[in-house]
């Protein structure tokens, strides 16, 4: 079959246009702005010598007669005429009304603000709804569907540990490395395993653990139950009377606040390793890093440590499980579910720890 | 064209210059055979129907027509073009002649209906914007969706995406419009309202279209010919006028479908 078509174009004799050719989608393009402006000021559009149109050239056409404010369209062979007509009819379709006004500043504020205080009704209402359930579970653990917890202990917590022991060595490397500069200077190389330590076990250690949960595990959990929310697989799960909170909240709350421990350990370990190895290039005996560590780490900062890091995976899998249940309609739902649980997680998390901080101080640990 | 009757259902028509030509199409994943030897041609302006029960591969074969799997065997000339051999530049031209509405719609989710319409317009033309807006408009006109132009695919129901993904197809008034299942999950109403839109527009625009579906009001209402595909018998087991097999079919599984029985 041809795909060559006649060349589309036009010329303006008085007060008459005249289209010749195929006009058709392919060739319009090139001379649609100059067809527009040669119609200005003309009475008849003639069409005798188009030799095929298709909608897009009935659009160039109807536009070319708006622009000559009404001028005829005349000569259109039968199949031209055709198009012609069923494009006219389409053009002549209702537009859409236009959409609403942006509200005036104050007004926009307060609906913002309205908007703010019903999002926080909701969150409460989730907090509340997991804190019924989870005294629910505790009086009948069977209600905890065991299996489901140990996926999420799986894809939670030990396909996590890789990327903790690369990031807490590293970060052990680089803390020790860039301290000993300045520690040089004052002859204070020594203590550089506590200054190591105790940033990890206190503060390091669980907040990168957080971030890397709320990285991997509170997007997932997000994006999954987004994903159901979309397909109306949670509103299933209602109507057959099976409680989307105890079946698939609760396993990821209980997931997350076993696994957060266990990374934090291992993020703190792997930090000392590293900070361990600087130090041996520098010329410190393993056994004095120890000794130093013994001297300066004490049980209760790690139990603080790990302790708030509970309470850490608590909040990002809640964000996460919460921003997926609230996903809206449409394909960027579950995108936007996930980075809301990403950023969430990671902005409670420091909230959260801002807090512990101010707390641990009062009770002098 | 001119129909040659066999003692099958296969009532094989001869076309010249055939818009789609499948040779001796056969589709095997590993070593499961989906169909084979599947040959028919598409005339200029006809409506070309594939049917057949679930699983018998008939949108395998329109993504084979398409040009999204490769056959295992056989050829596929679109517009008189070989589809496997069509490359680069050459595979973009035919690409822009073919219009493809998916079953589901497949708008894209970010964007409006008039967006949606105009993204094949900014690719393959040289339109400028507003001439593009103005093009869109009247795609969607045709399809009856101008007042949902500003809405976005999440907030329109399953008959106006439907319809809205004809609109998209059409974008660039192509030659040939591939249809997945249209009438799939809606109401008869809307079901005879899209029928009625696809018939006009192959009258009005001249537009070839290849239609899958297994909803047989939609077939005899719409088909003017038809092929049907089988799962057991892992081909086409009939080919004709969809009206002709349904009071003259001999084949059991044939004669089930059009009459409705259970085979």
């Amino acid at each position: 079959m041809s795909d060559t078509v006649e060349q589309a174009g036009f010329e303006r004799d008085g007060e008459t246009l005249r289209l010749r050719g195929a006009l058709v989608t392919r060739q319009v393009g090139s001379i649609w702005e100059a067809v527009e402006k040669a119609a200005r000021g003309a009475r008849r559009l003639d069409l005798s010598a188009v030799s095929s149109l298709d909608t897009t050239g009935a659009a160039l056409v109807l536009r070319s007669a708006e622009v000559a404010e009404g001028a005829a369209v005349e000569g259109a062979s039968k199949p031209v005429a055709a198009v012609m007509d069923r494009a006219r009819a389409a053009l002549a379709a209702p537009r859409p009304a236009a959409g609403d006004a942006r509200l005036p500043f104050v007004a926009g504020v307060g609906a913002w603000g309205v908007g703010l205080v019903k999002r926080l009704l909701v969150s409460t209402g989730f907090i509340g709804e997991t804190a019924v359930m989870g005294a629910a579970v505790l009086a009948h653990p069977r209600r905890l569907r065991f299996n489901d917890l140990l996926r999420h202990l799986d894809e939670a917590g030990l396909r996590a540990f890789p990327l903790t022991l690369l990031l807490g060595t590293l970060i052990g490397v680089i803390l020790a490395f860039q301290s000993s500069v300045p520690m040089r200077q004052f002859g204070a190389e020594i203590y550089i395993p506590p200054l190591v330590g105790i940033s990890l076990v206190r503060e390091l250690g669980p907040l990168v653990a957080a971030i890397i949960l709320a990285g991997r595990t509170g997007s997932a959990f997000a994006a999954e139950l987004g994903t159901m929310t979309v397909n109306e697989e949670i509103d299933a799960l209602r109507i057959m009377g099976v409680d989307p909170m105890a079946m698939l909240v609760l396993p990821r709350l209980v997931a997350a606040m076993a696994v957060m421990p266990v990374l934090s350990l291992l993020m703190d370990l792997s930090g000392l390793l590293g900070m361990g190895v600087v130090m041996g290039t520098l010329g410190f005996p393993p056994a004095l890093v120890i000794n130093q560590l013994q001297q300066w780490l004490t049980l209760g900062g790690l139990v603080g440590g790990l302790g708030k890091s509970i309470i850490f995976g608590l909040a990002i899998a809640g964000i996460g499980c919460r921003s997926g249940l609230s996903a809206g309609r449409g394909p960027r739902a579950v995108g936007d579910a996930a980075t809301a649980a990403v950023v969430g997680g990671i902005v409670a998390t420091v909230v959260l720890d801002g807090l512990f901080a101010v707390l641990f101080y009062r009770l002098g640990w | 064209m001119a129909d040659a009757p066999e003692a099958t259902d296969i009532h094989r028509t001869r076309v010249e210059n055939p818009v789609v030509e499948a040779r001796g199409l056969t589709m095997a994943f590993g070593s499961t055979v989906l169909f084979r030897d599947v040959t028919f041609q598409v005339a200029g302006g006809e409506v070309f129907v594939i049917l057949g029960g679930s699983g018998c591969g008939k949108s395998t074969l329109l993504k084979l027509l398409i040009g999204l799997y490769r056959p295992s065997e056989g050829a596929i000339h679109i517009l008189g073009e070989d589809m496997e051999a069509a490359q680069g530049a050459a595979r973009r031209q035919l690409l822009s002649r073919i219009g493809v509405m998916w079953q589901s719609g497949a708008l894209f989710g970010s964007m409006t209906l008039l967006e949606n319409v105009m993204l094949p317009l900014e690719e393959h033309t040289r339109l400028p914007r507003a001439a593009r807006e103005e093009v869109a408009r009247v795609k969607l006109g045709l399809v009856g969706l101008s007042d949902a132009a500003n809405r976005l695919p999440a907030e329109i129901s399953g008959g106006m995406a439907k319809r809205a993904g004809i609109a998209r197809a059409m974008a660039l008034d192509p030659s040939v419009l591939f249809l997945d299942e249209p009438s799939a999950g809606l109401d008869p109403i809307t079901s005879a309202g899209l029928d009625q839109l696809i018939k006009d527009l192959a009258r009005d625009l001249g537009t070839t279209f290849v239609v899958v579906t297994h909803e047989l009001q939609s077939i005899l209402a719409i088909g003017d010919r038809c092929i049907m595909l089988d799962k057991q018998a892992k081909g086409m087991i009939a080919e004709g006028d969809p009206r002709r097999l349904r009071d003259h079919a001999t084949h059991p599984t044939v004669r089930a479908f059009f009459r409705r029985e259970a085979a």
